[in-house]
């Protein structure tokens, strides 16, 4: 017998998912303005993965294809995936990594909504410590032509010192490392821009942009994306005003790497992140001062992937240690 | 003056479909060809049969007598012949049968003497017993006798009239407000007056502007009265989130108003009180609202008893593609098993769904964690939490993310993406825990029943042994006394301490029988018990079995039948 509610929102996972999408595009299309249409062709080889290795996989797991297929989850992975890798890295690094992220981030703990950890992050730790030489080749903005990235991505030669740099955070990080300058020495140099690596500065907006439109939309809530900003930019700042010489600024750190995309498609993960409003602030901010100490202190540039791994496991101990009062019980002891 | 509005968390909006209904006026229903009057209003609160069949009875006669604490009468809602009483299924969405008289009516409308009763020259308890005896409860679904809920009479500043309606559909209240504000607030003050409140305040939500505009021409005769608008957003006209919305109070799981200084009654109650008082008539008839699937829907003034069908048909003939009939709204309502089933005092209004007004829910997907039911829930709970524990039938863990706060209210099921039927989750693993704790207390009171037992046993050894002494110093005394006298008086004489004995053993019996008898069916207070009652409704409506043994509600019937 079927009870009530009778009636029901319009709303349903797959709408979720292709919100989040949408919300996507300003971030790929300033991508491709300033980058390149290299991202397009990873984007599309993520995708095909995802898709065919969740068919596969519901297919062994004898669950119904369509509707699980349909709900775009799979593809949101996807395409977070290749967001998040260098866009010249070669077509099977993509695929294995969508691989892992599918099968056994997300399948092997029980698939949809059971994953502990974030498939994405999963994938891109992974794939750091498999090929950390591939992994760190990003082509400098609006260098490389379409073609150059199509054969890269294809698995051509790499002509390493030519074609490809390093993102900001690398650069300046090696450059650091090296001690040859300070740090407003270094922002000078061709590879950075305004604030962060030049023409990246725009696709963190874009993502800026799409976050903002997934805020509206109501798909995520404030929390994690001002906690994570929050946390991010006060501890660069603790840093930065310590020591100019040495630290860049918060607004770099926030213009660089994947930071617009962890604030608003990363740490927004639902699945693997904490759920009560306190446990989002809690864990936002975590990954935020995580993903800062790594990037500096740490033994890679990006330190997002690593911080949301390391908040992933708190994730129990923060829900259980936060859950908010319930109705007429808000004078009680917790 | 202004009230400030304090808002509840979560909640949804909803398409309110009231239009449909509102539209036009209260009509009457016509007399249906039988009624069918259910003499157990609720699972404790339970009338006793004042009638046989082939009795003829007025309109307004009494044929059940309250019985218990929360027992109401229960009336002829017209007059004509009884012709049969039996088990009869009750609109429950388990098929739930009770006790019911049907009665054929003779057309005529015939009253039975009544008189207004004078509440303000009244005692208190006067007033409260001519309510109990109007079979007055609670309209707005829940049908919690008045009389219970109308308390000690102390310690409540506020009472509440809720004319939210925030279901999605049901018009009843709204119509009740347009038509008849003036006596809404006639019931309303004497509610006032019987719980001793200074406050009146009237919820109604923003959706019913004419509603509002009735009640506030009414009420400003009324001083101490307002009427409140506050904003459409379901459950606003929950009674805990009217009372939050309204004072900021909150009132906790398993808590009645009434402890924390206010009370809040529906305005179908209001007007029923009304009736009862000035005119001194029982509650019989209520309005309903038929809506959904039909051409004509509209609101109806119907006697208690009339059977679904029979109503149904004043919306116009069924169509082809109505495949359920939803009694109360589509958040909480339920679909009827049976047309056969009469209105009951709980009826606010039947739906006819159809696919296309009230689709299936998709195929349940699995939980993504997106917290959309956690924001929605007001009462604040994490639902996906207990989701996940009640899937797991790990209860324990679902009671400890507060799963008997969740007001069944369907707010999570409504916004969940994954289109899983949380609100089911709950309900079943509720359930399932009392059935537990009853299999609990029912080994519980059979230990104890064992333990008594022995002791009593224990007991009548030594009153025994006491008796043959106490017999034996007697006759000793007797011989001392040397008296002739026969042996018949001494024997009497030797019979009264005995008899003592035997009161005195009795006494302590008793006594003991109270100090081990489980908590939870004696010496309940009214709301604890209303709470068991509200308990059992839903194991019912879950189709769950009967309440504990009837054995303990006897001592609870005598001591009011005594009362
Ligand atoms: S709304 Fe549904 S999918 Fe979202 S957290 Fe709640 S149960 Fe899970
Ligand atoms: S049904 Fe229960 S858990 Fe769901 S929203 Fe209502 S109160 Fe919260």
């Amino acid at each position: 017998m079927i009870h009530s509610p009778y009636i029901r929102k319009q709303a349903s996972v797959r709408q979720v998912m292709f919100t989040v999408l949408l919300a996507l595009l300003p971030g790929i299309a300033a991508y491709v303005w300033q980058v390149g249409a290299g991202i397009l062709v990873n984007l599309a080889i993520a995708t095909l993965t995802a898709l065919a290795a969740e068919a596969l996989v519901l297919r062994l797991r004898k669950r119904p294809i369509g509707t699980s297929l349909g709900d775009l989850s799979a593809v949101v992975t996807a395409w977070l995936v290749a967001l998040c890798f260098p866009t010249i890295v070669p077509w099977w690094v993509t695929v294995i990594a969508v691989l892992v992220a599918i099968i056994a981030v997300k399948h092997l703990y029980g698939g949809l909504g059971q994953n502990p950890f974030n498939p994405a992050m999963v994938a891109y730790c992974t794939m750091i410590i498999a090929y950390p030489a591939l992994m760190s080749q990003w082509p400098p903005a609006g260098e490389l032509d379409f073609a150059t990235q199509l054969d890269l991505i294809l698995g051509g030669a790499r002509d390493l010192d030519a074609i490809t740099g390093a993102t900001a955070l690398d650069a300046l990080r090696t450059g650091l490392r090296v001690g040859e300058a300070d740090v407003a020495t270094l922002l000078k140099q061709d590879s950075f821009g305004a604030v962060g690596g030049r023409g990246w500065e725009w696709v963190g907006l874009g993502y800026l942009l799409g976050g903002l439109f997934l805020l509206a939309r109501r798909v995520i809530t404030w929390h994690m994306p001002v906690a994570f900003i929050a946390a991010l930019a006060a501890t660069a700042a603790v840093f930065w005003v310590a020591s100019p010489g040495q630290f860049a600024s918060p607004l770099f750190h926030l213009a660089s790497g994947g930071a617009m995309l962890a604030a608003f498609f990363i740490v927004t993960d639902p699945v693997s992140g904490a759920t009560t409003p306190r446990g989002k602030l809690i864990f936002a901010a975590g990954v935020g001062v995580l993903a800062y100490l790594i990037r500096n202190f740490g033994a890679y540039p990006e330190g997002i992937a690593f911080a949301v791994l390391l908040m992933n496991m708190c994730v129990p101990l923060i829900d259980m240690k936060t859950q908010p009062r319930v109705f007429g019980h808000r004078g009680d002891k917790p | 003056m202004s009230v400030r509005l304090f808002s509840f968390h979560g909640g949804v909006k909803t398409d309110g479909h009231k239009h449909e209904s509102c539209g036009t006026p209260i009509r009457s229903a016509p007399l249906p060809g039988r009624l069918v009057v259910p003499l157990r209003q609720s699972a404790r609160a339970a009338s006793e049969c004042l009638v046989v069949a082939g009795q003829k009875v007025f309109k307004g006669e009494r044929i059940g007598a309250p019985v218990g604490v929360l027992g109401t009468a229960v009336h002829a809602p017209t007059s004509g012949t009884v012709v049969a009483i039996g088990d009869h299924l009750m609109p429950h969405p388990s098929g739930l049968s009770t006790l019911a008289v049907e009665i054929e009516p003779d057309g005529e409308e015939r009253w039975i003497e009544h008189a207004p009763f004078d509440w303000q020259q009244s005692s208190r308890a006067e007033a409260l017993a001519h309510l109990r005896d109007c079979g007055l409860v609670g309209l707005g679904g829940a049908t919690f006798p008045s009389h219970v809920k109308l308390g000690t009479g102390s310690g409540i500043h506020t009472l509440i009239l809720n004319g939210a309606e925030c279901e999605p559909w049901i018009t009843c209240d709204d119509r009740l407000m347009r038509e008849r504000a003036a006596d809404i607030l006639v019931g309303a003050r004497i509610l006032r007056h019987l719980i001793g409140a200074e406050r009146l305040l009237i919820g109604i939500e923003d959706n019913k502007p004419e509603a509002i505009a009735a009640m506030r021409s009414a009420c400003a005769a009324l001083p101490g009265a307002e009427v409140v608008v506050i904003p459409a957003v379901y459950p606003a006209g929950g009674e805990k989130q009217l009372i939050r919305t309204l004072t900021g109070i909150e009132i906790p799981y398993g808590r009645l108003g009434g402890e924390f200084g206010v009370q809040c009654f529906n305005v179908g109650t209001a007007h029923a009180v009304y009736r009862a008082m000035e005119h001194g008539e029982p509650l019989i008839s209520r309005i309903v609202t038929l809506t959904g699937n039909v051409d004509q829907p509209g609101n109806f003034e119907v006697l208690i008893g009339t059977p679904v069908e029979d109503l149904l048909a004043l919306a116009g003939p069924r169509r082809a593609d109505t495949d359920r009939i939803i009694m109360g709204g589509p958040m909480m309502g339920f679909a009827l098993p049976d047309l056969h089933v009469p209105v009951v005092k709980a009826s606010n209004c039947l739906i006819s769904a159809s696919q296309k007004l009230f689709p299936s829910a998709p195929p349940e997907q699995a939980c993504i964690r997106c917290g959309s039911c956690a924001r929605a829930c007001p009462a604040e709970l994490q639902p996906f939490e207990m989701y996940w524990h009640a899937r797991a039938k790990n209860f324990g863990k679902a009671q400890e993310y507060h799963l008997f706060d969740c007001i069944e209210c369907g707010c999570c099921s409504y916004v969940c993406p994954s289109h899983i039927p949380l609100v089911d989750y709950f309900r079943f693993a509720k359930s399932e825990i009392w059935a537990r704790e009853r299999d609990k207390n029912a080994a519980d009171q059979a230990r104890e029943r064992f333990e008594f037992r022995n002791w009593r046993q224990e007991r009548e050894k030594e009153e025994k042994a006491a008796k043959l002494a106490a017999k034996a110093a007697e006759t000793r005394a007797k011989l001392a006394e040397g008296g002739e006298a026969s042996d018949s008086p001494a024997a009497a004489a030797a019979e009264d301490p005995k008899k003592a004995l035997v009161a005195a053993a009795l006494a302590r019996a008793k006594a003991q029988k109270a100090a081990v008898a489980p908590k939870n069916t004696e010496g309940l207070s009214s709301e604890k018990q209303a709470e068991i009652d509200e308990i059992e409704r839903r194991r019912r409506e879950l189709g769950l079995d009967a309440p504990p043994s009837a054995a303990d509600d006897a001592p609870q019937k005598t001591e009011a039948r005594d009362a």
